[in-house]
């Protein structure tokens, strides 16, 4: 690229679906400003860079790299670290670099039942042999290798040190024009900050106005069950919303959709753990206070780490008791 | 605290703490290694140095059926369209469908056709991300381009500023429809079994009916752009129609009753090299037709005709091997169900010289047929008095066991098979994916461009971007693919001499 002095932004993806990209593409017009503004030195999905070209960079040469996507291979652990070494801020872009996302919920299966199903039981495979992949194959005295699959999935900050994070599946235009500009105009908040409001969804929702002070939960309904009012609040109307317990900034997406939130832009900052705190909003909320009924009403909850943990679980302190630390983590596998 | 809540607690946490044992062990002792978000290509040449083999692997798997195991099947639409950020609403459309089935709920007319919108809105934007950002810049700025021209700025350069940000500016405003209704347009949340989530307010009509107009106005402009720079250039032309890029397999697609092109509902259709029908099913039958076969040298799965049985990599009238996409589909139908569509499906096949159509590198001017009549379906949708309905959605009141949902991404047709208790829990999931099913003929096209290309253990640097454009023009998601990585692909090729030693190895990032 050229010597020019404008700062040089990175946008890399690792365990992702594209998404947060779709996202940056979605700033639309604003694109043309931005590449007026910045050097985007890394894009390998719109545009084609050799990463020799960036391990070739002095150290924290770039001004910033906006990561998406979740951990899950040595190669993606790789960038992170060289993409870490060479930038003055690296920032966690969208749910699964902040929190792991939904790819994490692959956490909660082990890795020979994936195989299992994708090479032994789907039910359109024609396979006697059950042959699966090799990591080596010979064939004529050609070989070819495969990667091994990664075990556990990982947020971007259980790999590396991480600047700021930028939540949402996928973040909105709107806050990531708002995390570049403070990024460069050099008006960041504390290192560490999510780049978001830091209040409840509930905030923010149109539907604010409906919801009642005493939430009596006498039984909860799945989306599928009810024709949601579209001014009226989800808890009010029993179904589970992730509003409460979710940080604002996304504009109500889902409400204006009419459907609940599921959570996807993570807790503020007084909120250690997102799953917990909805759990004890809701729990606190049942009207009934004998087993069986409470019983009858959290059936209505028939998967609560899908519903609660959504965009969490390799984050989550539900992880954390089950799994190692990262360092170990990765001390383990390699 | 009362003693049966405090009890309560003290159960789950002993259940939680055994979990967590079970845990710990797998994760301490599964080997975790090196894994590459590279796709790779290796390839193997004779003792004249010519190509004796070409693998082109996928390595990578996400494993989506089985994570969403025990997950309430409504919401599925959600969960599923996370596979993939560039084509989430197909994911959630098919998947939607499924719950249709689930359920056995039919969506009353008005809800049936806000999704019927919105798919086809969204098919109109994604193919032109397709043409002009993704693929495109190949044929716009030029296969022969340096790389750090073949991309949207290249193009903006080529067509001009102005034309530039009409692209931005349509495809803004067509994904704007999707989050209308969608409430987000990366991975949108309207589905649910028997219709969707919201209707369209009567005030809000006019702009739509203006946007769809402007949206046709776009997909025939870039049909103009299309023929000026890619079918007035015969360089192109003869590449496009060369051997390298030709491959006489079956194809599939979705049809309406009359057998023309519809991306949202209808039968599957079948066509063998020479266009004759194979076979025509319903979604619901697809495990009679599609089976997946599976090779030791690549994560993905390679589907193909089950009724013909596998019989490897190989072409011709007998072959079990299938495409889809915009060409396959153009291929199975009799032709497009709106005017302006079907003159130009007319004159595609008047100039590459009748049907079938067996050129790979035609996918992209398939493509551009296909947003022409994504919008003639949009303005007849939005014009459609039913549309403000509020009535768009039925509740589901059977019980659940089995539901099967098809619909065509951009990138080719996508079943969707769940399975659940009475509860609709998952049970079961089965996803067939666009890329799945084009992956036998693109592992054919990369060995065919390969083999087209190196001669005498002669290759050149330009030798990668030509094989790049034998997968690119199929728009493979290989983030489909294997549920796992997204669509852009970084691509290794590997070189090898007749005693098997790395001679060559060429990376693109």
């Amino acid at each position: 690229m050229s010597a020019s002095s404008k700062p040089k932004v990175a946008l890399y993806w690792c365990a992702s679906c594209g998404g947060c990209e779709e996202t940056v593409v979605d700033l639309a017009e604003d694109i043309l400003g931005l590449v007026e503004m910045v050097d985007i030195v890394l894009w390998p999905v719109a545009m084609d860079f050799k990463y020799k070209d960036i391990r070739a960079m002095a150290d924290q040469s770039i001004t910033a790299t906006l990561l998406n996507g979740a951990i899950r291979s040595t190669e993606q652990e790789e960038m992170a670290h060289l993409l870490r070494r060479k930038s003055q801020f690296l920032i966690a872009y969208g749910s699964c670099a902040v929190s792991g996302g939904i790819p994490g919920l692959a956490n909660q299966f082990p890795l020979e039942q994936i195989l299992k199903f994708n090479y032994e039981q789907a039910p359109t495979l024609v396979n006697e042999s059950r042959t699966r992949p090799q990591l080596k194959f010979r064939e004529d005295g050609r070989e070819v290798s495969l990667p091994a699959l990664h075990q556990v999935v990982r947020s971007l900050d259980q790999v590396v040190e991480v600047d700021y994070y930028v939540p949402g599946c996928p973040p909105t235009p709107k806050i990531t024009k708002a995390a570049l500009g403070a990024l460069l105009e050099g008006k960041l908040p504390p290192k560490g900050s999510v780049l978001a409001p830091d209040i409840a969804l509930c905030d923010e929702c149109p539907r604010k106005q409906t919801r009642p002070a005493d939430l009596s939960f006498s039984q909860f309904k799945r989306p599928h069950q009810l024709l949601a009012d579209p001014e009226v609040c989800f808890l009010a109307q029993g179904v589970v919303c992730m509003g409460p317990a979710t940080r604002s900034g996304c504009g109500s997406q889902c409400a204006s959709g009419n459907m609940p939130c599921t959570g996807c832009f993570g807790p503020t900052s007084r909120v250690r753990d997102q799953g917990l705190k909805v759990l004890s909003a809701l729990c606190a909320n049942v009207a009934s206070k004998e087993e069986s009924e409470i019983n009858k009403v959290l059936a209505g909850v028939p998967d609560p780490i899908g519903s609660f943990y959504r965009y969490g679980l390799a984050k989550s302190l539900l992880r954390r008791k089950v799994d190692l630390p990262a360092a170990d983590d990765a001390k383990a596998g390699l | 605290m009362n003693s049966a809540t405090q009890q309560g607690w003290n159960e789950g946490a002993a259940r939680a703490n055994a979990a967590a044992e079970t845990q710990r062990r797998r994760v301490l002792i599964e080997p975790i290694t090196r894994l590459e978000g590279h796709g790779k290509i290796d390839i193997f040449l004779d003792d004249k140095g010519d190509v004796e083999r070409a693998y082109m692997q996928v390595p990578e798997l996400r494993g989506f059926e089985v994570f969403c195991l025990g997950r309430p099947a409504e919401e599925m639409p959600q969960i599923t369209s996370r596979i993939c950020g560039v084509c989430p609403t197909a994911h959630h459309m098919a998947s939607t469908k499924a719950l249709d089935d689930l359920y056995k709920v039919e969506p009353p007319s008005a809800g049936r056709k806000i999704r019927e919108l919105v798919y086809n809105t969204f098919m109109l934007e994604d193919h032109a991300l397709h043409v002009f950002v993704l693929g495109g810049p190949d044929f716009i700025v030029g296969p022969e381009a340096p790389p750090e021209q073949r991309n949207i700025v290249g193009v903006i350069g080529k067509v001009g500023l102005e034309a530039g940000k009409k692209v931005i500016s349509t495809r803004r405003q067509l994904r704007e429809v999707i989050a209308y209704f969608g409430g987000k347009v990366v991975h949108p949340v309207l589905g649910q079994p028997g219709g969707v989530s919201k209707g369209l307010k009567a005030e809000d009509l006019p702009k739509f009916k203006q946007l769809a107009k402007d949206g046709l106005e776009f997909a025939l402009w870039t049909l103009d752009v299309f023929k000026q720079i890619v079918l007035a250039n015969p360089d192109y032309v003869k590449m496009i129609t060369s051997d390298a890029y030709t491959h006489k397999t079956c194809y599939m697609g979705m049809v309406d009753e009359q057998n023309k092109v519809n991306f949202y509902d209808g039968k599957l259709r079948v066509v063998d090299c020479n266009g004759k029908e194979v076979c025509k099913f319903a979604a619901q039958q697809y495990l009679d037709f599609v089976a997946e076969h599976v090779e030791p040298w690549s994560y993905m799965k390679f589907t193909f005709l089950k009724p013909r049985g596998w019989k490897g990599f190989v072409e011709g009238p007998d072959t079990s091997i299938y495409s889809v996409a915009p060409l396959a589909r153009l291929n199975v139908a009799d032709g497009m169900a709106t005017p302006k569509a079907q003159a130009a499906y007319e004159e595609f096949y008047k100039t590459l010289g009748g049907k079938p159509v067996h050129h790979t590198l035609a996918n992209h001017w398939a493509r551009v047929v296909e947003m022409i009549y994504a919008a003639e379906r949009m303005e007849q949708l939005i014009n459609d008095p039913e549309i403000t309905s509020p009535e768009v959605r039925r509740l589901p009141t059977n019980v659940p066991k089995v539901g099967i949902g098809v619909v065509e991404a951009p990138r080719g047709t996508l079943f969707h098979h769940y399975e659940t208790d009475e509860n609709g829990l998952i049970r079961k999931a089965n996803l067939i994916v666009a890329t799945g099913n084009n992956a036998a003929r693109i592992a054919m096209s990369v060995e065919r461009a390969a083999k087209g290309l190196i001669k005498g253990g002669h290759v050149t640097e330009g030798l990668l971007n030509k094989i790049e454009m034998a997968f690119r023009a199929y728009d493979p998601c290989l983030g489909c693919a294997t549920h796992s990585l997204p669509g852009h692909l970084p691509l290794r090729v590997n070189i090898y001499d007749p005693q098997r030693n790395l001679v060559r190895q060429l990376v693109q990032d």
